[in-house]
C-alpha cells in the first residue's frame, strides 16, 4: 500500500468504522449492563434513533456547508428557538386560528422564513462587516435567544394541534416524519454540495479565500446564501421537532450549536474549511445519538455522556492530527 | 507593429497608499502578439499595478484602455469578462479540489439547477492538459501534485477563455526546464494568436529570450520603455536599479577560526540526503539553489524544527542532539527565517519587546520583567546594527524591511550565538538596505560569527560568501571558493547539471 493510502481510507472510512465499533460495543455491553430486556440492535430501537437524530442532524446538513466555507454559526440554537416559538405562537393569531387546519402550512412557512432571514443576516454582517463569523454568530446567539425570552419572559409558548401531532407523528414506510425530514435535508444538502456550483465554490472558498476572488467567484454573497441556509434548516429543525411536541420552552435549543458542531467535526470536516461532506457528517450525527442512547441502554447518567464525548471529540481531532502528519521529517509545531 | 493599435493601454496610472505612492504616472502599452516584459525591483510597484489592471485596486488617476475604448476595471470578474487573464505568482490554488476545478475556478459550466457539468468540465480540462504535456489529468487533486506541477494548472488557466491579455507574473519561480521549454511554447501559441501578453519576471535570460520590448519600473515610476533585441542586460537593469548591478565577488577574507559547525552525511527523509559541509568562526557560508531544494530545510534541521533520519551534526567538534530550538538556542544557534514578518516578528509588538523576546525569561528583575535591561539590549544593537526607528516603542509592523530585519538579527545577536543561520535576508527589502544587509553579515563574520547564509539571489551569494554550496533536489552538487565560482557554473550545479560529479 502507498505511504499516505492507510491514513487515507482511515479517514474517509473513519466516522463509519466508528459507528460499528459504537455497535458492536453497546450490544455486547448491553447484554451484561442494560436494565431493559430488549437488544440494543433492535430493528425498532434503530429507528427511533433516526428519528431522534433529526433535529440535530437537520441543522448538522446546514452548519456542513458553512464550516466548508470556512465560517461556522453559533447562533442555530437560537434560532431554533425562534422558529419554534413563531410556529406555535402563529397558530393563535386571529387570522390563524379562523383558518383551522389550514393555518399549519402557514404557520410552518411563517418559521422557515423567520428562520432564514435570522441565517441571512448572520450572512450580511459577516459579508458586510468582515467580522469573522465565530463572533458575528456568538453575538447573534445572544441576541436571538434574548429575543426569545422577551417574548414570553421564562414562560413556556404552547399550542397544540393536534392534525399537526398526528401529521408528526406518523410514519411513513415504516420510517418517522422526522427521520424523512432528516433524510431529506440530507440528500439536498449533498445534492447541493457535490453538484452544484454553488457547492463546489463554498469549498473553493473554504480553501483558498484570495483564489475564490481572484477567479471572480462573489464571496460575500456566497456566504450569505450558506447562512441563509442554515437558518432555513435551523429553522426546519424546529418545525418538525414541535409540530409533534407542541411546546417550546425560552431555553429550547441551548447547546445545540456545540451538538451540531461536534457531529461536523465527527464527520471530518475540516475546522478551518475546503474539506468535508455531507456524507461524513450524517455518519457523525448518527455517531453522536448512537453513544448518547447506547450509554443510556448502558445505565450512564447525562453527565457521563457528555464527559465521554467529549473526550472522544479530541481523540478523535488528535488521531486526525497523527494521521495527517507527513511522516518524521515534517517540520516541530 | 507600428500600425498596429495596442490591445491593452495604461495611460497615467496613479495609486496612493496612506503615506505611499505605489504607482506615479505609469503608462505602457501592450500590442496583439506581443511579449511584453514588465521589470521592476521587488517593491517598484509592479504587483500594485498588475491589482489595478485586475480591479483589485482603483486607480485614483489615470485610465486603462482597451482597444480604443476607456474601460474601468471594477472587479477580477469584469478583467476575466474583458479578456485578460492573470497567471500569479502565489499559488492561487484551492488545494482540496481536483484539477479541473482549479482550472474553471469561478467559471465552472453549468447544467440546468446550477449542477456542474463533470463531463463537459473534464473534457476540456483534458484538452487543455494535453496541450501543457503534463503528466496528469482532470481529476487528480491539486493538493497531491507537486510545486511546479500546480504552477502548471495556474497556467493552464490561461487558455480556457478567449484571452486578449494574459498577465504571467514569475511564472518559472518553481518550475524545471523541461517545463519551461512547455511555458515558452504556450507563449508563443498564445503570440500568434495576437494575444498580448506582459512577463514579469527577474530572471533577465528568459526575458531576453521570449520578450519583445522590455517596459521597466523604479519606485512606482515608470522608467521607460525599450525593445529587447536593441538593448542588454546591463542598460536594463541600470534602468530597474539606478545604478550598475554589483556582481563583484567577496573579495575579503577574515582569519578562519575553528570549525563551529559540522554537519555528516545529514539526511531527512525525502527533503534532502547526505548532507556534508563545516562551518568555521569568521566565514561566510551560502547556500545557493533553486526554490525547493532542500536549502531551509537543513536550517529547520539545525535548529532543532526537524528530526533528522541520519547523519550527525557536531558543534565546536561535539555531537550533539537538536530536539527544539530551545536546545538550538542554548548551543548558540540561532535562526534568522526566511518569512520574515510571519516567523521573524512578532509585528504588533514594539521593537524592544521583539528584540528580547527569546531571552525575556532571563531579563526580570523579582518577579517583573526587567524594562531598563530591555531597553539597554535594545540600544545597544540599535547603535550596533544601525537600526532606524522613532524609539523602541515603534510598532515593529511600521518599520521598513530592511529595519525589521536588523531587528531579527538583532535579537539573535543578543543571544551572543556561535553560529547564525540566515535565510534569504534580503527578500522584499530595497537596494540600499540591501547592501547595509550585507556589511552587516560580513561584518559579523569579521567578529568571529560563523554565519550560514541561504539566499535565491546568485548576486547576494557572491557578494557575502566567502564558500558556496550549491544544491539541487535535496543534494549538494557542488561546493565552490569565492575564487573559483562563476556564474555558469554555479548555475549549471544549481540546476542538476554539475559535472563535477554529484558526490561532490
Amino acid at each position: 500500500m502507498q505511504p499516505g493510502a492507510l491514513s487515507k481510507a482511515l479517514k474517509n472510512g473513519a466516522i463509519w468504522g466508528f459507528i460499528v465499533l459504537e455497535l458492536i460495543f453497546f450490544s455486547v455491553a448491553g447484554e451484561f449492563m442494560s436494565l431493559s430486556d430488549t437488544a440494543f440492535m433492535d430493528w425498532e430501537n434503530m429507528l427511533l434513533l433516526l428519528k431522534q437524530s433529526a433535529p440535530i442532524g437537520i441543522i448538522a446538513m446546514g452548519m456542513t456547508i458553512v464550516m466548508v466555507n470556512g465560517n461556522i454559526d453559533l447562533s442555530v440554537g437560537a434560532t431554533f428557538a425562534i422558529a419554534a416559538i413563531i410556529l406555535l405562537d402563529s397558530m393563535t393569531w386571529p387570522f390563524m386560528a379562523a383558518m383551522g387546519d389550514w393555518a399549519i402550512p402557514f404557520a410552518w412557512l411563517f418559521a422557515l422564513i423567520v428562520g432564514t432571514l435570522l441565517g441571512a443576516l448572520n450572512g450580511l454582517l459577516v459579508w458586510k462587516t468582515g467580522v469573522d463569523a465565530f463572533i458575528v454568530t456568538l453575538g447573534s446567539m445572544l441576541g436571538y435567544r434574548g429575543i426569545v425570552f422577551m417574548f414570553n419572559g421564562e414562560n413556556p409558548t404552547s399550542h397544540l394541534n393536534w392534525t399537526l401531532v398526528d401529521f408528526a407523528e406518523a410514519e411513513f414506510l415504516g420510517i418517522a416524519t422526522a427521520s424523512w425530514f432528516l433524510l431529506a435535508a440530507t440528500g439536498a444538502m449533498w445534492f447541493l454540495m457535490t453538484k452544484t456550483v454553488h457547492g463546489r465554490n463554498a469549498y473553493a472558498i473554504g480553501d483558498n479565500r484570495e483564489a475564490a476572488v481572484n477567479a471572480g467567484i462573489r464571496v460575500g454573497p456566497h456566504m450569505m446564501i450558506n447562512f441563509a441556509i442554515i437558518g432555513f434548516l435551523a429553522a426546519l429543525s424546529a418545525v418538525v421537532f414541535y409540530s409533534e411536541s407542541g411546546s417550546v420552552n425560552p431555553n429550547d435549543g441551548q447547546l445545540y450549536e456545540l451538538w451540531v458542531i461536534t457531529a461536523v467535526v465527527l464527520g471530518g470536516t475540516k475546522i478551518t474549511g475546503g474539506a468535508g461532506s455531507v456524507i461524513g457528517t450524517f455518519g457523525g450525527v448518527i455517531a453522536i445519538q448512537l453513544l448518547r442512547k447506547g450509554l443510556g441502554h448502558i445505565g450512564a447518567d447525562t453527565s457521563t455522556v457528555n464527559l465521554v464525548i467529549g473526550l472522544i471529540l479530541i481523540a478523535v481531532l488528535f488521531l486526525d492530527r497523527q494521521l495527517n502528519v507527513k511522516g518524521k521529517e515534517a517540520l516541530k509545531v | 507593429m507600428t500600425d498596429t493599435k495596442p490591445i491593452l493601454r495604461l495611460d497615467g496610472i496613479v495609486k496612493t497608499f496612506p503615506g505611499v505612492r505605489a504607482l506615479d504616472g505609469v503608462s505602457f502599452a501592450v500590442m496583439p502578439g506581443e511579449v511584453h516584459a514588465l521589470m521592476g525591483e521587488n517593491g517598484a510597484g509592479k504587483s500594485t499595478l498588475m491589482k489595478v489592471l485586475g480591479g483589485i485596486h482603483q486607480p485614483d488617476g489615470g485610465a486603462i484602455y482597451m482597444g480604443d475604448e476607456q474601460v474601468v476595471m471594477s472587479g477580477p470578474l469584469e478583467a476575466k469578462a474583458k479578456g485578460i487573464v492573470f497567471i500569479h505568482q502565489e499559488l492561487s490554488l484551492a488545494e482540496e479540489l481536483t484539477v479541473a476545478e482549479n482550472i474553471y475556478l469561478g467559471e465552472l459550466p453549468r447544467k440546468s439547477f446550477g449542477r456542474v457539468d463533470w463531463k463537459t468540465l473534464a473534457e476540456k480540462t483534458n484538452a487543455i492538459l494535453k496541450k501543457l504535456r503534463v503528466g496528469f489529468d482532470a481529476l487528480t487533486r491539486v493538493g497531491d501534485l507537486s510545486i511546479a506541477n500546480q504552477q502548471m494548472v495556474e497556467i493552464a488557466r490561461a487558455l480556457t477563455v478567449d484571452a486578449k491579455a494574459v498577465i504571467f507574473d514569475e511564472p518559472t519561480a518553481s518550475l524545471t526546464d523541461a517545463e519551461k521549454v512547455v511555458l515558452f511554447d504556450v507563449i508563443s501559441d498564445l503570440k500568434a494568436d495576437g494575444v498580448g501578453i506582459i512577463y514579469i519576471s527577474h530572471r533577465m535570460e528568459e526575458i531576453f529570450k521570449i520578450t519583445d520590448r522590455i517596459s521597466v519600473l523604479r519606485d512606482g515610476q515608470y522608467q521607460g520603455t525599450v525593445a529587447t533585441p536593441e538593448t542588454d542586460e546591463e542598460r536594463v537593469t541600470q534602468m530597474m536599479i539606478g545604478r550598475k548591478l554589483d556582481l563583484t565577488r567577496n573579495a575579503l577574507h577574515h582569519e578562519l577560526g575553528d570549525v563551529a559547525l559540522e554537519v555528516r552525511g545529514l539526511s531527512c527523509g525525502k527533503l534532502y540526503t547526505d548532507i556534508s559541509f563545516e562551518v568555521r568562526r569568521g566565514e561566510v557560508v551560502g547556500f545557493y539553489g533553486l526554490v525547493g531544494a532542500g536549502r531551509t530545510e537543513i536550517a529547520e534541521t539545525l535548529f532543532g524544527l526537524r528530526d533528522p533520519s541520519a547523519g550527525q551534526i557536531l558543534l565546536d567538534g561535539e555531537e550533539v542532539r537538536l530536539n527544539s530550538p530551545v536546545d538550538a538556542i542554548a548551543r548558540g544557534i540561532s535562526l534568522v527565517p526566511e518569512d520574515r514578518k510571519g516567523q521573524g516578528l512578532v509585528l504588533g509588538m514594539n521593537c524592544r519587546d521583539n528584540m528580547t523576546l527569546p531571552q525575556v525569561d532571563d531579563l526580570t528583575a523579582g518577579p517583573f520583567v526587567a524594562e531598563g535591561a530591555e531597553v539597554a539590549i535594545f540600544d545597544q544593537y540599535r547603535d550596533q546594527l544601525d537600526i532606524r526607528t522613532p524609539g523602541w516603542r515603534a510598532r515593529v509592523g511600521n518599520l521598513s524591511g530592511g529595519n525589521q530585519q536588523k531587528i531579527v538579527i538583532g535579537k539573535w545577536l543578543s543571544m551572543h550565538p556561535s553560529l547564525l543561520i540566515v535565510d534569504e535576508p534580503t527578500r522584499g527589502i530595497d537596494v540600499g538596505s540591501k547592501s547595509e544587509i550585507h556589511k552587516l553579515l560580513r561584518g559579523l563574520a569579521a567578529k568571529g560569527y560563523a554565519v550560514m547564509v541561504i539566499s535565491s539571489e546568485m548576486p547576494e551569494v557572491l557578494h557575502v560568501s566567502d564558500r558556496i554550496v550549491a544544491m539541487y533536489s535535496g543534494r549538494i552538487m557542488r561546493t565552490f571558493t569565492s575564487d573559483e565560482v562563476t556564474e555558469d557554473s554555479l548555475i549549471q550545479a544549481i540546476s542538476g547539471l554539475g559535472g563535477d560529479g554529484k558526490a561532490a
